[in-house]
């Protein structure tokens, strides 16, 4: 993605840490964003699903959080910047199965281990960094393999 | 198979979608985890599940899942069965377990949306 | 219908409790929550789910469970294969999905006692 490239949307979405019951209201947001653009159906599944999972991650994990969606013609941009607990240990959250989650976080269906995997595998590019006692920030870009946007 | 085959075959309650029960289905993917249902589940699937909070919905939202199958006699949630009527995506309930949802669904046709992992 | 006859049929993987494959499975639970298997499943069913945490042989033993299928290809945890191994509990592997998994071993049970 070119930085200097004029987006065709640019949004920041708050997310509230511990707020289960509203999990998930700013990823259907996102989808709806997306759908609106007229991006192909496979697309705007694989970002919301990145979106979805991390926005889970914020509330499973951090105070406070935020996922900045940049949509150009080419391709999306999904950031998640949390303020929160940190990874230790990166290699070994990205683990499949891995798991520090607290018994509430698996009664809602969550905490298998399998979050970063799956935003691993639905993303083109997956950046990770994480500081312990200051939070997370995960950089997603997803190709639209779209020429023709409505803006 | 239709919604209300579906629903007929299981003795199911239709909590939500009643106008969708024309609807036609050919795959479903069971589960309890979420993160499972997202990695591998299909659009257009049902979602058969024990979980009965406000995430199956996202869950099915974020998939453009067909509709909900809520075994083991689990009613939504205030919030689910609000959020399901907002999003436009039919739960259906039953008492059933989800292993004999299974069986069942599977005995008139309906087939896993992935056979095996990597098969997708 | 004993659990050797199931593990042939649907080609599975045994991991662990090969001296009791000849344990006989009186039904089938799915679930991936483990209080609600403990709440819900019966003695002799043969256990359908995802997770591979150690927890489950303790489940499994503790409701009399004929069987634990692991579906998606999903290998036990190390922890969890030991505790199955002595314990006594067969952990067994399925390539396919749980819902293809759940199907096949209900056509298999319903066509036996029919």
């Amino acid at each position: 993605m070119r930085v200097d490239e004029k987006p065709i949307y640019e949004g920041t979405f708050t997310v509230t840490g511990g707020n289960f019951d509203n999990a998930g209201e700013v990823s259907s947001n996102i989808k709806s964003v997306l759908k609106r653009m007229g991006l192909s159906r496979d697309v705007v599944r694989k970002a919301s699903l990145v979106a979805y999972e991390s926005e889970i991650n914020i509330v499973s994990y951090a105070r406070k959080g935020m996922i900045r969606l940049r949509v150009v013609p080419e391709s999306i941009l999904i950031e998640a910047i949390d303020e929160g607990q940190g990874i230790a240990d990166i290699e070994l959250a990205m683990q499949p199965g891995y798991s520090t989650a607290t018994d509430k976080i698996r009664e809602m269906g969550f905490g298998a281990g399998m979050g970063l995997c799956n935003i691993k595998s639905f993303s083109d590019t997956f950046l990770i960094s994480s500081e312990v006692g200051k939070g997370t920030y995960l950089k997603m870009i997803i190709k639209t393999n779209n020429r023709s946007l409505n803006s | 198979m239709t919604l209300r085959e579906i629903k007929e075959l299981l003795d199911a309650e239709v909590l939500v979608g009643q106008n969708q029960l024309d609807k036609d289905v050919k795959s479903a993917f069971v589960a309890d985890l979420m993160s499972d249902v997202l990695a591998f589940a299909t659009s257009g699937s049902l979602l058969i599940t024990g979980l009965t909070n406000p995430q199956v919905v996202r869950t099915a939202d974020v998939l453009d899942i067909a509709a909900i199958i809520m075994g083991r006699g689990k009613k939504p949630s205030p919030e689910t069965f609000q959020l399901a009527e907002e999003l436009n995506i039919p739960i259906i309930a039953t008492k059933y377990i989800l292993f004999e949802i299974s069986g069942r669904l599977y005995s008139k046709g309906i087939r896993g949306c992935i056979e095996k992992v990597g098969s997708k | 219908m004993d659990l050797a006859s199931i593990v042939k049929a649907l080609n599975l993987k045994v991991k662990s409790g090969e001296d009791k494959l000849n344990t006989e499975v009186r039904g089938g639970y799915t679930g991936d929550l483990l209080s609600d298997v403990m709440a819900n499943s019966k003695e002799g069913d043969l256990w359908v789910t995802r997770q591979v945490h150690q927890n489950i042989v303790a489940v499994a033993t503790l409701k009399d469970h004929a069987g634990i299928v692991l579906v998606q290809g999903s290998e036990p945890a190390k922890d969890t294969l030991e505790k199955a191994m002595k314990e006594g509990i067969p952990i067994l592997i399925s390539d396919l999905s749980g819902f293809e998994t759940a199907g096949r071993i209900y056509n298999l049970l319903s066509k036996k006692t029919a």
